[in-house]
């Protein structure tokens, strides 16, 4: 006969966003991304993902309720925890609230992506009465509405974002927001921080896009225009630099974690490990950009269970065949620094395994910032590596600020 | 804090909650508002804790489920009474439990 064990405190608050739930084995899925549709509101220049809010053809093709609400079924029997809704915007779903009861219901927490546009007092009065256990996050395209709306091309855009956001706050619904830097709002920085230095639920500055990806479905429509306003390399480290102490700080410790040359194997990620994102219509990818054909899983003809025992951890095998790629990026130490990665090699080459040489540039103009390689110097070329980042994050290096 | 539980009482776990188990992790996810403190928060039971809340049936009072564990465990004398009315009060005032009849 076993022993009555129980001892107080008999429930035990977890907060599984701060601490691994899990002593030993994970589930199989820990958590899902749901792209729910492609299609957004806005329209924004710097959008990799975005189609026409009215876009039929699309609408016509992605997931039907039932489907999605069998997706969820199954991410619960693999123990997953933690959904998060996406798109496009996911909002525009007409069957969102449907979709998001049934998920909480579930036992899954939310966690929702949105701009904001479409909070209603009907959907916040659904967030406050039952909560989504995950911070809402919200993205700010500017402060003003001349910049806001020359983001996201769309007249009374600015207005709506702050219908919502002012939902959220009287509700006191918790959420967080994040920046995209463009040209229209690059200067409304410290207004921005300050701002959201006042949301009782951050608790700390907000993180950025500004190395824009470009389109993930390569339609090619707008690539130019992406191109033209991501920041350069130079622009991008004096923003990632404007707390230098914080900056630097980040850095050693990042440096010492996960930098190191990846070598021929192309995924060092985690990507198809415990984790996806199912597309609007039903191909489940191994994380939320990567759309090679070769790596993503037709969900009708099989299941998550299937895709992640057994297809992800195949992909997750295969090595790099290009020269350029294999003379470079898998000697590179920089890997971790800089973003290459499959995903970003679909986008802007339609290949697996081609170097990206914006990120190159990217991750070469703050390692020489840094002080992790010389001037001229090409990091994949350094073999005194492990010395050089044990030099930056152990000793006095602070870099080459100077 | 005076104690609403009554062992004569037959209790079930709230629509307000869902109990999952996960990797041998017994976690139970608040639905509705106001179970948890913070917005990401949720709750798991010990072993035991489990015992007692898969017999909150809504059929067995408590006092069954008191007589259930002790055919099912080894205790000092008092101990399951004790812990059952410990647990099944602080599942009640997070709204975790609702009574549904006292005979």
């Amino acid at each position: 006969m076993a022993r009555f064990m129980i001892t107080e405190p008999y429930l035990i608050k977890q907060n599984i966003s701060k601490a691994s739930l899990w002593k030993d084995l994970k589930p199989l899925l820990g958590r899902l991304d749901i792209e729910l549709t492609e299609r957004c509101n806005n329209n924004c220049v710097h959008c990799c993902i975005n189609l026409s809010r009215d876009d039929s053809e699309a609408k016509k093709k992605e997931l039907s309720t039932d489907e999605i609400k069998e997706i969820l079924k199954e991410a619960v029997s693999l123990g997953c925890l933690s959904v998060r809704f996406t798109g496009g915007e996911p909002l525009l779903r007409e069957d969102f609230e449907e979709l998001y009861i049934f998920a909480r219901k579930s036992g899954l927490k939310v966690l929702v992506f949105t701009n904001a546009t479409l909070i209603t007092p009907q959907l916040a009065g659904l967030f406050s009465r039952i909560p989504p256990l995950e911070k809402i996050e919200v993205t700010v395209y500017g402060m003003k509405k001349s910049s806001y709306e020359a983001a996201t091309r769309t007249p009374h855009s600015f207005e709506a974002f702050w219908r919502g956001v002012s939902l959220l706050l009287e509700r006191k619904i918790p959420f967080v927001v994040k920046g995209a830097l463009l040209p229209s709002n690059k200067n409304e920085i410290e207004e921005f921080e300050s701002w959201a230095a006042s949301i009782p639920w951050m608790d700390r500055p907000p993180s950025y896009s500004m190395f824009f990806d470009l389109r993930c479905r390569r339609d090619g429509k707008k690539n130019d225009l992406i191109r033209k306003i991501r920041l350069s390399a130079e622009e991008g480290l004096k923003i990632l630099n404007r707390r230098e102490d914080n900056y630097i700080k980040q850095m050693k410790e990042f440096c010492s974690n996960f930098m190191r040359p990846p070598g021929e194997k192309i995924f060092s990620c985690g990507a198809g490990c415990g984790g996806g994102c199912v597309d609007a219509y039903g191909y489940f990818q191994p994380c939320m950009m990567l759309r090679h054909p070769d790596c993503v899983y037709e969900l009708k003809n099989g299941s998550l269970k299937d895709a992640l025992e057994d297809f992800f951890p195949k992909m997750r095998e295969i090595k790099a065949k290009n020269p350029d790629y294999l003379n470079r990026c898998a000697k590179c130490f920089l890997k971790g620094l800089c973003e290459q990665c499959p995903a970003k090699s679909w986008e802007e080459h339609g290949t697996l395994d081609t170097p990206v040489e914006y990120l190159c540039e990217v991750a070469h103009v703050q390692a020489r910032f840094l002080g992790l390689i010389k001037d001229n110097e090409k990091a994949w070329e350094v073999e005194n590596w492990r010395q050089r980042i044990d030099e930056f994050t152990k000793g006095g290096n602070n870099g080459n600020q100077g | 804090m005076e104690t609403r539980v009554n062992l004569k009482s037959i209790y079930v776990p709230s629509e307000n909650v869902v109990a999952r188990e996960v990797q041998g992790e017994f976690i139970i996810i608040p639905i509705t508002s106001g179970v948890g403190d913070l917005e990401d928060e949720i709750f798991t039971l010990n072993e035991t804790g489990r015992a007692i809340w898969n017999r909150l049936d809504g059929k067995k009072t408590l006092q069954g489920v008191v007589k259930d564990l002790e055919a099912e465990f080894v205790a000092g004398q008092g101990q399951i009474e004790k812990d059952v009315l410990g647990i099944t009060e602080e599942l009640l005032k997070r709204g975790m439990l609702v009574e549904t009849q006292r005979s």
